[in-house]
């Protein structure tokens, strides 16, 4: 065989590689996924109770933490199945069942302060993660049902155990009850 | 006083599916008997053996999938799956071939995508599919039609019916009784390079309307579409865009050349086009959802239709156009969404 | 003029009219007591001003409201109000909060009840406090307070007022027997209406099968003579009396999906509330009473009443003769979009038409229904008239595919039923379709709540941080100056 010919063929091979390389680099570099954009479009699939079940600071850390893989898509209970399977249609993974380990599913819930125990001693305030508490110290304090995450985090600082979560209101749609006067 | 509560509306027309079902089958009826005066009794062999299978298969597959058969069985969808397919394999083919077909059309063109109402394909057309490409002798013998020929009787038409059926070897003692159909016998003609003229001249293929036998049940086809039509149980829109599809082309080439090309009367009465423009191709399950979509799968039925007819490798090519166009159904849907009300197009 | 109907299909329904048609309008003696629910029937309840034990006459104002969707209520009987409580109501969900009045026999009518002096000096704007002061809401089944109906028209300077008499449902014929019996009323509250919304036109649409009505408007109308004026006839297919449908069989443009009647220039008004607002505007009466149908093959003798509002179903029943047979269902409405309640002690609201008492002869082809799988026929979307194809609406409904859901329209859905009328699977559709809305509502409650949690979780991060920040900036301040004197000593060693 001809040696230039050989030559020739591994200087082509290689030249073609090269530039190949450069422009599927280059093409990469156009549409790289945006770290950023995967985070948020796995924020946008978390519920925002912002209760740190998952053992992040809140549903935008553990997004991030999916996004770098450092974490499951199975640590949201608030969240449910239904996060878990929308999480894994995004990221083109199987769906998992829930990791017990975080916590279980429960219905929607808002917490509830007993205005009659409450002490206003202002510990629920800074624990709650959506500001929904209203209150000053030596004030009765109150919950922004339309706020409220039903996170649980005011209920470990409350020293009188005056916050309980109920069940959300069933949502009400185009109708609404009259009340009585 | 208490009254029991329900949702509105609080009347409905009454219409149910079984109804549907049994008016196709009535409608087949004219079809049928064009076909039994012409062709003997075979297709009511044909018809028993395949109704047998398809509510056996039905039942067993229903039972497979954990579902109550009862119901599903009293519908008549299945029979007239098992009908549409009688009418397309020839009367002669032997009992165990219509059940294998029968079988496979409601088992894989039914029961794998989960019943009435999910399957993608035309379940007989399925059938008749896996047929025709496995068994591709016996299922283009067909007898030699009455209106043509004169040489034999209808008691001898039925005994070859019931001796194919049984599955005789029919090449000796009834040779001469079995051949091509019209379309195939063209096909091989043309192959030879004869002429259509010339061909259509030979008493053996020309009937009424130019095609010996067929044409008269595609014309007792056609009545039985148009009483679907008149019952509203079919729409106009399948059927008109089934023959479009397959005339205006044949009409086109046909002016360009008529030494080779069949003419629409012809393509219009032979074969399966009647059976398939009304009954098979309007199959809703299979079929494009709005009439818009409706227009543009029937058309592209007809086309397919009229290609593989002058092209292709087979005689009469609706069965695979048909599940072509299933293939397509889906696309058609997705660029046929009709504009809603008060909505921009 | 004829007009032909341009909005997507629908369907010729069996008519059931001509059982309750036949006879005049029957008056109803006061009844005892009457329970008005403060929901009349728009979903929205407005508030009691009275409280038990208070007496009333006929006309006082018993619950107001600045809401815009609900209506103001007064009293058709002078009496005393007995309670205010929840019971049964012809209303979604089957209950609300009812003034419940009792009559002490009287007739005394209000002081504030005056006829209007001269309504044709009162400016749009005032005339639309008034008719909303008036309780005016739409007599047609909705409901919807008409004064708001005229605010949003005039802001939207729409041209024409389209009266709707097209009255389509089967059963229902109380707007018929009343253009036949006031339709100079009719006329005389459609002008006030006019001016009130600003409008320059008002065409009055009736149904083709309504002959008695259309000579009775035409009459009324040609006494008036006034070019801007006339009637129209419609075919009568189901759902020729939906608004927007009637909107674009009459003039022929569509309302745009996201939009209301006076986006397409128009704004429809029932001919019933017309004539409310004609006794308003003679004798200065709010609504107190309205034209109800009471028919259907469980009640002896049908016919149209004119009953006070808050009157019980059961005693209209009572005054069309009875029960007869073996009532299955009490349906407010006619067969197609009415709503079956649990009892006959429900009140007359003025949204009801039409109470129907249906036997198994009126209702035995749903009850009787059995549901097979969608064979995707296509039937359901040759009737649609909002142009939707139901059956792949369905699938996105079983699926809670919202998006799905969304882009098929389940939101453009009219609720006519004519879907499932058809449907030979017999799918009750239309309420898959309500059920589906209803899931697709909570499920964007849910993420606009999830958005809001979100927001504020994101600026009390940042306003976390920073508070830190400037506690160690003003941390590090108070150390650099506790330094600075040193930092001097250490200088003035060097």
């Amino acid at each position: 065989m001809n040696p230039d010919a050989v030559f020739v063929a591994v200087l082509v091979a290689a030249a073609l590689a090269v530039t190949l390389g450069v422009a599927l680099g280059w093409a990469a570099s156009l549409i790289e996924p945006d770290a950023d954009s995967l985070v948020e479009r796995i924020d946008a699939l978390l519920p925002q109770t912002q209760c740190g079940q998952c053992r992040y600071p809140g549903c935008r850390p553990y997004a991030a933490a999916i996004a770098s893989g450092a974490a499951e898509i199975d640590r949201c209970p608030p969240g449910g199945d239904a996060t878990v399977r929308a999480l894994a249609a995004l990221l083109d993974r199987s769906p998992r069942p829930l990791d017990p380990a975080f916590g279980a599913p429960k219905p929607a819930q808002v917490a509830w302060i007993d205005e009659e125990k409450c002490i206003g001693c202002a510990r629920c305030l800074p624990a709650c993660p959506v500001d929904a508490i209203v209150g000053a110290p030596r004030q009765m304090h109150t919950v922004i049902t339309a706020q409220c995450t039903g996170c649980e985090l005011c209920l470990p600082p409350c020293p009188v155990d005056c916050i309980e979560l109920r069940p959300v209101p069933a949502v009400s749609l185009r109708y609404r009850q009259p009340r009585a006067a | 006083m208490r009254f029991d509560t329900s949702p509105a509306p609080h009347v409905i027309a009454g219409y149910t599916v079984p109804r549907v079902m049994f008016q196709v089958l009535f409608a087949l009826l004219p079809a049928g008997i064009a076909h039994v005066v012409l062709f003997g009794p075979g297709l009511l062999l044909q018809l028993s053996v395949a109704s047998v299978t398809a509510l056996l298969a039905e039942a067993a597959a229903l039972r497979w999938r954990g579902r109550d058969a009862a119901p599903a069985l009293r519908d008549g969808s299945v029979l007239v799956t098992a009908s549409l397919l009688a009418f397309s394999i020839p009367p002669l083919l032997p009992w165990w071939l219509g059940a294998l077909g029968t079988a496979l059309a409601v088992l894989l063109g039914k029961h794998v995508f989960g019943g009435l109402g999910q399957n993608p394909f035309n379940p007989a057309m399925v059938g008749y599919a896996i047929l025709l490409v496995s068994f591709p002798a016996e299922m283009t013998r067909w007898p030699v039609p009455m209106d043509v020929g004169g040489t034999h009787t209808w008691p001898e038409l039925a005994r070859m019916s019931f001796a194919g059926f049984y599955g005789a070897d029919l090449t000796e003692r009834w040779d001469g009784y079995t051949g091509a159909t019209a379309l195939d016998s063209i096909r091989n003609g043309l192959g030879m390079r004869y002429t259509l003229p010339e061909l259509l001249g030979r008493g053996d293929i020309a009937g009424a309307f130019g095609v010996r036998g067929f044409a008269w049940i595609n014309l007792a086809a056609l009545a039985g579409g148009l009483y679907l039509m008149t019952r509203r149980i079919v729409r106009w829109h399948i059927p008109l865009a089934v023959l479009g599809g397959l005339l205006v082309p044949s009409f086109i080439a046909h002016g360009l050349d008529s030494g080779i090309a069949l003419g629409p009367t012809l393509q219009a009465f032979s074969g399966a086009t009647m059976l398939t423009a009304f009954f098979i191709a309007t199959d809703p399950v299979s079929a494009a959802t709005s009439d818009r979509g409706r227009l543009w799968y029937g058309a592209g039925i007809g086309l397919i239709a009229w290609i593989i007819r002058t092209w292709g490798g087979y005689p009469d090519g609706f069965a695979f156009a048909v599940l072509l166009m299933n293939l397509a159904v889906p696309f058609i849907d997705r660029y046929t969404v009709p504009r809603i009300y008060g909505r921009q197009p | 003029m004829a007009a032909r109907s341009t909005f997507p299909a629908g369907l010729v329904l069996d008519a059931h009219k001509q059982q309750a048609c036949g006879t005049p309008i029957v008056d109803l003696p006061l009844p005892r007591q009457v329970a008005l629910a403060l929901d009349q029937g728009s979903g929205y309840g407005a508030e009691p001003v009275v409280a038990v034990g208070a007496a009333v006459a006929m006309g006082t104002l018993v619950a107001r409201t600045d809401y815009p969707f609900a209506s103001a209520l007064h009293s058709p009987l002078a009496g005393t109000v007995v309670a205010i409580e929840t019971r049964a109501a012809a209303v979604e969900g089957g209950r609300s909060v009812c003034i419940v009045i009792e009559s002490n026999g009287s007739d005394r009518i209000d002081d504030s009840i005056r006829p209007v002096a001269d309504p044709d000096s009162l400016s749009p704007e005032q005339l639309t406090q008034r008719l909303r002061d008036a309780g005016i809401a739409g007599l047609g089944g909705a409901g919807f307070p008409t004064a708001t109906k005229l605010a949003s028209a005039r802001d939207r300077g729409a041209q024409t007022l389209l009266l709707n008499g097209a009255e389509c449902e089967p059963w229902i014929c109380c707007d018929d027997a009343l253009m036949r019996s006031a339709a100079d009323d009719v006329v005389r509250g459609a002008l006030i209406l006019r001016r009130a919304a600003g409008a320059v036109r008002c065409v009055i649409a009736i149904e083709d099968d309504k002959p008695a009505a259309i000579a009775a408007m035409t009459g009324a109308i040609e006494r008036q003579r006034d070019a801007a004026l006339k009637v129209v006839v419609v075919p009568a297919v189901y759902p020729q009396g939906a608004e927007r449908q009637l909107i674009t069989t009459v003039t022929g443009v569509e309302v745009p999906a996201d939009g209301l009647p006076a986006d397409a220039g128009v704004i429809c008004q029932n001919v019933a509330t017309a004539a409310a607002v004609a006794r308003w505007a003679t004798r200065g009466e709010p609504i107190l009473s309205r034209v109800v149908t009471v028919t259907g093959s469980g009640v002896a003798h049908p016919c149209n009443i004119r009953a006070p509002i808050g009157t019980a179903l059961a005693t209209l029943v009572a005054a069309a003769g009875g029960y007869r047979g073996t009532p299955l269902r009490l349906i407010a409405g006619g067969n197609m979009t009415g709503r079956a309640l649990a009892s006959d002690e429900a009140g007359l609201t003025k949204a009801m038409n039409c109470v129907l008492v249906a036997t198994r002869d009126d209702i035995g082809s749903r009850l009787g229904a059995v549901e097979l799988p969608c064979i995707r026929c296509g039937d359901c979307s040759n009737v649609c008239p909002a142009g939707l194809l139901p059956q792949q609406l369905y699938r996105a409904a079983l699926a809670d595919a919202h998006d799905a859901l969304r882009q098929l329209g389940v939101r453009d859905c009219i609720d006519c039923g004519l879907c499932d009328y058809v449907c030979p699977s017999q799918i009750p559709l239309t309420d898959r379709f309500r059920d589906a809305r209803r899931r697709l509502n909570a499920a964007e409650a849910t993420a606009q709540k999830a958005a809001d949690a979100r927001e504020r979780h994101e600026l009390r991060t940042r306003r976390l941080q920073e508070t830190a920040t400037a506690e160690q900036q003003a941390f590090e301040s108070v150390r650099n100056r506790a330094r600075q004197p040193g930092d001097d000593a250490a200088g003035g060693k060097s």
